[in-house]
Formats: structure tokens, sequence, C-alpha cells
């Protein structure tokens, strides 16, 4: 006799109280604390607060543990809660161009002014597995020297003084600033907006999209003008005192790429400009954001549009990688009601097929 | 820590200030997509987001709340979803039909005749019909406001050049109020003649999409066809297995792994209703026996 599936509720239940056991694995293993996860884990957490859009390491490290290590389920933590949180308004815009600098380097001029600055990176290391590592390992203190005064200009700006890149598009201070997580996107975008959801964008998929431009889907000569990784001042305007107060430093990572020219018979050819901008030190996510910004900027620039990374609604409409997980998963969900109404019409279907088949047999039986 | 506190059902007073102005609109003009500002709601895009939201908005404490998936108040989702309201805003929640103020639904719509003043929310997967045909919302978006819906009606016709009957056995297009084309969400076919002239409000969540969309009681809904390939319903041809009755929607189960198979009704509270009034189905009997697959 059939019972009709009853007590969902307690197996729901059940599974999260197993996922709470399997999360904390092994009891007799030291439980791994938030500030273990901020400190040594650094780039996940910045890779989490990057697309997820909340600038707090201890809510990413947070969700990290929560998610036990899955970086889009951590995102997605991140960005429940951030929705729940009230606006009270935007920032000034931060000033790249007085970060201090951790690490600075220009792949189009052998030096420029502030120098070359390798700061901490994984460029240039062997990867060789480092047995040393696994237990104990006390890491040298780093090199330390008198901090340089020099400013570190951005080398777009020099390339710029004379002409020979884009000027930077300026914004109306005034105008708002878009937000595409509180009034619904609509296409075409502006390119605040376009930079936003590039912003919150997968890594991964922004990765393979840049590199697909690479590749000639849509190709745009990139050079690393600069990417530069340090701290910034974040001010805001407050209407009660009439002035801007600083509310603290946030670190970011910025590139800008330096593109193949622009130009026609009535303005003189200049490089083009990509732009990628990501909190913590997110160097593959900001290179390959600068990538799809230029490759998304091909009809402004009067250039063929074909290539996938060149089509704003493709690229906006599947970059969220919280949205496609979403979608994706919610195969998982029961479909047992459309599944069978195509049952229906498949069986029906093949029945019709059935029986003019025979019929055919039957005349040609007959003749 | 910044420790979260939450509003009466989830959402904060502005976000469903601005849902229910989408809902406003939507009611207004019949059947058309609103964009709305959809938030990210503690529950995965897919799992009815959409849906969440135009609940969270119109919910009020004096509610009573029905959440259905598949037909069933007890699959995993609408449990779960119906804990969320449970906890979130404390209403009343009910498995029955009638005694509903609100209910959610995922993929169903109830056997029971809804009445007036009930709001039945619908989750929506893919808000938009045309979006197959056309994968580009600023083109789709278009031919909606030119009513150009031609194309809808070439792929309907290519079905039958090709299968000899429409191949298409749920999210089947409607037309609403005889302007806006409209997709009824994932719901069976066999639904669709119950969106018409329906007394209850009919709302469209859809969260990843960011669209909400509405049917006002007592509008006419009717599913495309032709005059020569009129609509059809499709269930299975068996009484259900438990109540009897031979007029719901059925779930097939498969009992064993030789072609065994029973039909039960998928709208568990219509089926437990007419066990309650002593209808009964073969229930022990042995289960429906499939001719063998051609």
């Amino acid at each position: 006799m059939y019972v009709a599936v009853k007590g969902g509720e307690r197996a729901i239940e059940n599974a999260h109280r197993l996922l709470a056991h399997e999360r904390r694995g092994d009891r007799d293993v030291a439980e791994v604390t938030l500030a273990q996860i901020s400190e040594q884990l650094a780039l996940g957490v910045d890779r989490v607060m990057t697309e997820g859009s909340l600038y707090d390491r201890e809510l990413a490290a947070l969700a990290i543990k929560q998610a036990r290590g899955d970086m889009i389920e951590a995102i997605f933590l991140v960005r429940a809660f951030r929705a729940t949180l009230p606006r009270f308004g935007a920032t000034e815009p931060v000033n790249t161009g007085e970060m201090q600098v951790r690490r600075r380097i220009s792949s189009t001029f052998k030096d420029v002014p502030g120098g070359q600055i390798l700061g901490p990176t994984f460029d240039y290391t062997h990867r060789l597995l480092d047995p040393q590592l696994a237990e104990g390992f006390v890491p040298e203190q780093p090199a330390i020297a008198e901090a340089s005064q020099a400013a570190t200009p951005r080398v777009t700006d020099i390339l710029g003084r004379d002409g020979l890149i884009e000027p930077s598009p300026q914004a109306d201070g005034d105008a708002p600033v878009g937000d595409l997580t509180r009034e619904p996107l609509s296409f075409p975008a502006d390119r605040d907006l376009r930079l936003q959801n590039l912003a919150r964008g997968d890594e991964g998929f922004l990765l393979a999209l840049g590199y697909s431009t690479q590749r000639g889907y849509g190709r745009n000569h990139p050079f690393a003008g600069e990417i530069r990784f340090g701290e910034v001042e974040v001010e805001f305007f407050a209407e009660d005192v009439g002035f801007a107060v600083p509310l603290g430093s946030i670190e970011l990572t910025e590139c800008q790429m330096v593109n193949q020219f622009k130009g026609s018979t009535s303005e003189a050819p200049c490089f083009s400009r990509g732009y990628g901008l990501a909190f913590g030190q997110s160097e593959r996510k900001t290179m390959s954001m600068a990538l799809v910004d230029r490759a998304l900027r091909a009809g402004e620039l009067g250039e063929e549009v074909g290539a996938p990374a060149q089509d704003e609604e493709f690229v906006m409409s599947h970059s969220d990688n919280v949205q496609s997980t979403g979608f994706v998963e919610h195969l998982k969900l029961p479909h047992y009601v459309d599944f069978q109404s195509e049952l229906g019409l498949l069986r029906k279907l093949r029945q019709e097929f059935a029986e003019a088949n025979e019929a055919v047999e039957m005349q040609e039986a007959a003749e | 820590m910044n420790a979260p506190t939450y509003n009466f059902a989830y959402l904060d007073e502005q976000t469903k200030r601005m849902i229910r102005r989408a809902i406003l609109k939507a009611i207004a003009i019949p059947g058309y997509q609103v964009p709305f500002a959809s938030r990210e709601m503690p529950m995965p895009y897919g799992w009815g987001t959409g849906g969440v939201q135009v609940t969270a908005a119109i919910l009020g404490p004096d509610d009573v709340l029905k959440v259905i998936d598949q037909g069933s108040d007890d699959t995993t989702n609408a449990i779960s979803i119906r804990k969320f309201f449970g906890k979130t805003a404390g209403v009343a929640t009910t498995t029955s039909t009638m005694d509903a103020t609100v209910i959610q639904t995922r993929h169903r719509i109830p056997e029971a005749s809804l009445h007036a003043g009930q709001v039945l929310v619908y989750q929506v997967p893919i808000p938009e019909p045309l979006r197959f045909l056309e994968p580009r919302e600023t083109e789709t978006r278009r031919m909606h406001a030119l009513a150009e819906y031609g194309l809808m009606h070439v792929k309907l016709y290519e079905d039958i050049a090709r299968f000899g009957h429409i191949a298409t056995a749920y999210a089947y297009p409607v037309k609403v109020n005889a302007r806006y084309v409209m997709d009824p969400s994932p719901t069976p076919k066999f639904d669709n003649p119950k969106m018409d002239n329906c007394a209850a409000l009919q709302l469209f969540g859809a969260g990843r999409e960011k669209r909400i969309y509405a049917i006002p009681p007592y509008t006419t809904v009717v599913s495309l066809d032709f005059e020569d390939h009129p609509f059809t319903r499709y269930r299975f041809n068996a009484p259900c297995a438990l109540c009897g009755a031979d007029n719901s929607y059925l779930d097939e189960i498969v009992t064993d792994d030789r072609g065994g198979r029973m039909f039960v009704c998928s709208d568990t509270d219509f089926c437990e209703q007419r066990q309650a009034a002593g209808h009964h189905g073969t229930e022990s009997a042995a289960p429906h026996k499939e001719k063998a697959h051609v």
C-alpha cells in the first residue's frame, strides 16, 4: 500500500543537524577561528567581500566557515545579509591616486614615477608544494626599509597628460550613483552599472571571458598599464555637519588596462581604457574585469560587436554566481508535476508513432 | 560583529513598499511584466525568491498562509517556505485551500476553486514567454510593446508540423485580457483553464529575473491554440488510487522496477478532503500496470 510522503520537516531538520556535524569535521581537530580564516586565507576573504559586495572581513570569514569553504555559498550568505542593511547614502569617490600603495606594477614602462613595487605576490614563485608549510613554519620577518615619500601617480594619468589615452569619463558629482541592487537593471546599461555588475561578477566567469578576448573573440590588444593594491581613505559627506567625514580606510586593487587605439578622421588616435576594481588583493579579478569592461565598450568605440565578451546582455545577465548557482541548483527541487506532463505527451507521441508504423507494415504486408 | 535583526515578514518596509508598487502596476496592466528591484533572499534563486518577496510584501498579521510545491504541502521546499514565514511573520499557516487567504505555489494551481479575497502567489523561474524564441530582453520587451506575437504562433505551428501536436506540456503560454502573452509559470497545462475568470487575485513573482506580473480577479485568460488544433488538457486517464477522483491532476508513483505504477492526486489537500468525505480509491489494490513500452 502506498502512503503519501510525510515528515519532510523532520528530514530537513536532521539534514541541517548532520550538515552542522560535518562542518565541524573531526571534533578532535581544533576548530578554525575567524581570525585564522581572515589572516591566513586572506585572499579567499577578499573574494567573498568583493563578490558579496560587503566590506567586512569578519563577516566574510564567518561566511567562509559557515559555507565549509564553498566560496559561492559564502558569497551568497554575505549578499543575503547585505540585502537587509539600510542605505544611508553613497561615499565620496575614493581617490586611488592617493592610495597607500603596497603593490604597484606597470607592464607598459620599465620604470614609472614612484617605482615598481612588487609587494606580496605569487608572481615569480616556483609552484612547488612546500612541505615546510605543513606545520609550525615560522617565516622570516619581511625586509624593511624607509618608506618612500615619492608620489605614485597613476600610469594612465601620465599617458593622459600627452593625450595618448582617452580621458577617463568624469561622472557628474550631483548625479546619483546607479545601484543595480536597488533598481532593476535594464538594457542598454550605463557604464557605472556595468562596472558594478562586473565587480560583483563571478571571478571564474570573468576570467574565462577575459581570456576569450585574448584568444580572438573580441580582441582588444590589452596592456596592463597599471595594477595597484593598497589602502584608500573612505569619506562620507554628512549633511548635518556640512563636510566630508572620514569613515576609515579599505584595501582595494585597481587595474587599468591600456587597449588598442580608437580614432577617426576627425579625432586623433589614442589608447582606450578598461577598468577593474575590487576589495582586497584581487588581481586576477580586476584584470579580468578590465578586459571585459573594455570588450563591453566595443559598441561605444565603434567596433564590430560579435564576441560573447562584447555582448552586454549576455555578460551582465550571466555574471552573477549567486543567481547562476541558484538556477542551476534549483534543478534539484521536485519537478515531477511538469515531468508527468511531459511523460504524458511523450507517451502519446510514441503511441501515435507506433500506430503509424503498424499501419504502414500492415499495408506493406497486404501488398 | 553586526548581529542581524529582521522586520515582520523579513523584508524591510521600504522594500515592501517598492514591491507593492510593482504589484499595483502589475494589476493595472494584466499580464505585463513589471521590473522590480528584487532583493537577495536568504534562500537561493530558483527556490522561489520571487514568490517569497511577493508574499512578504502582501502578508499581514491576520493572514492565513498556505504553501504548496508540486501541489503538495509536504514537499521539502513548501515546508521550508512555510517555516520561513511562520518564523519571520508569525502568521497562521494552513494546508487547507479553502481556509488560506494567501497561497504561495510552485508548479500547480489547487484543484478546489479559489474564492474572492484569496491571493494565489506563483513562483516563476523564467517570466518571459518569448525567452526561448528570443533570448534578448531588449527584443522581447519590444515584441510585447507591439503585441508582436507571430513568432510564438509559428513555434506552436512548427510543433504541430513536426509532432502532430503542440509539444508544450507545461508553462503553456496564455493571452491575458486579450493583450499580453504571459508565461503561467511551469504549471502543467492541465491547470491553465483555472486561471481564466478566477475569483482570486493571481500574482507572479520572478526573483532572479526581477519581474512581477498579475492577473486581476475575473480576467480573461486564454491558452494559445489554433482553430483546427484547439487547446486540450492532459491528465493520465485513471482515477486517483487514494481518493478515486477522476478529474484531478495525478502524480505517477513508480512502485517497483517492473513497470509498476500508481497514480495519486498531486494536490494533497484536495485528496485528503475527499478521503475525509468518504471517497476511496483502489488504494491497496494492485498498482496500475502500464502497457509495455513500445
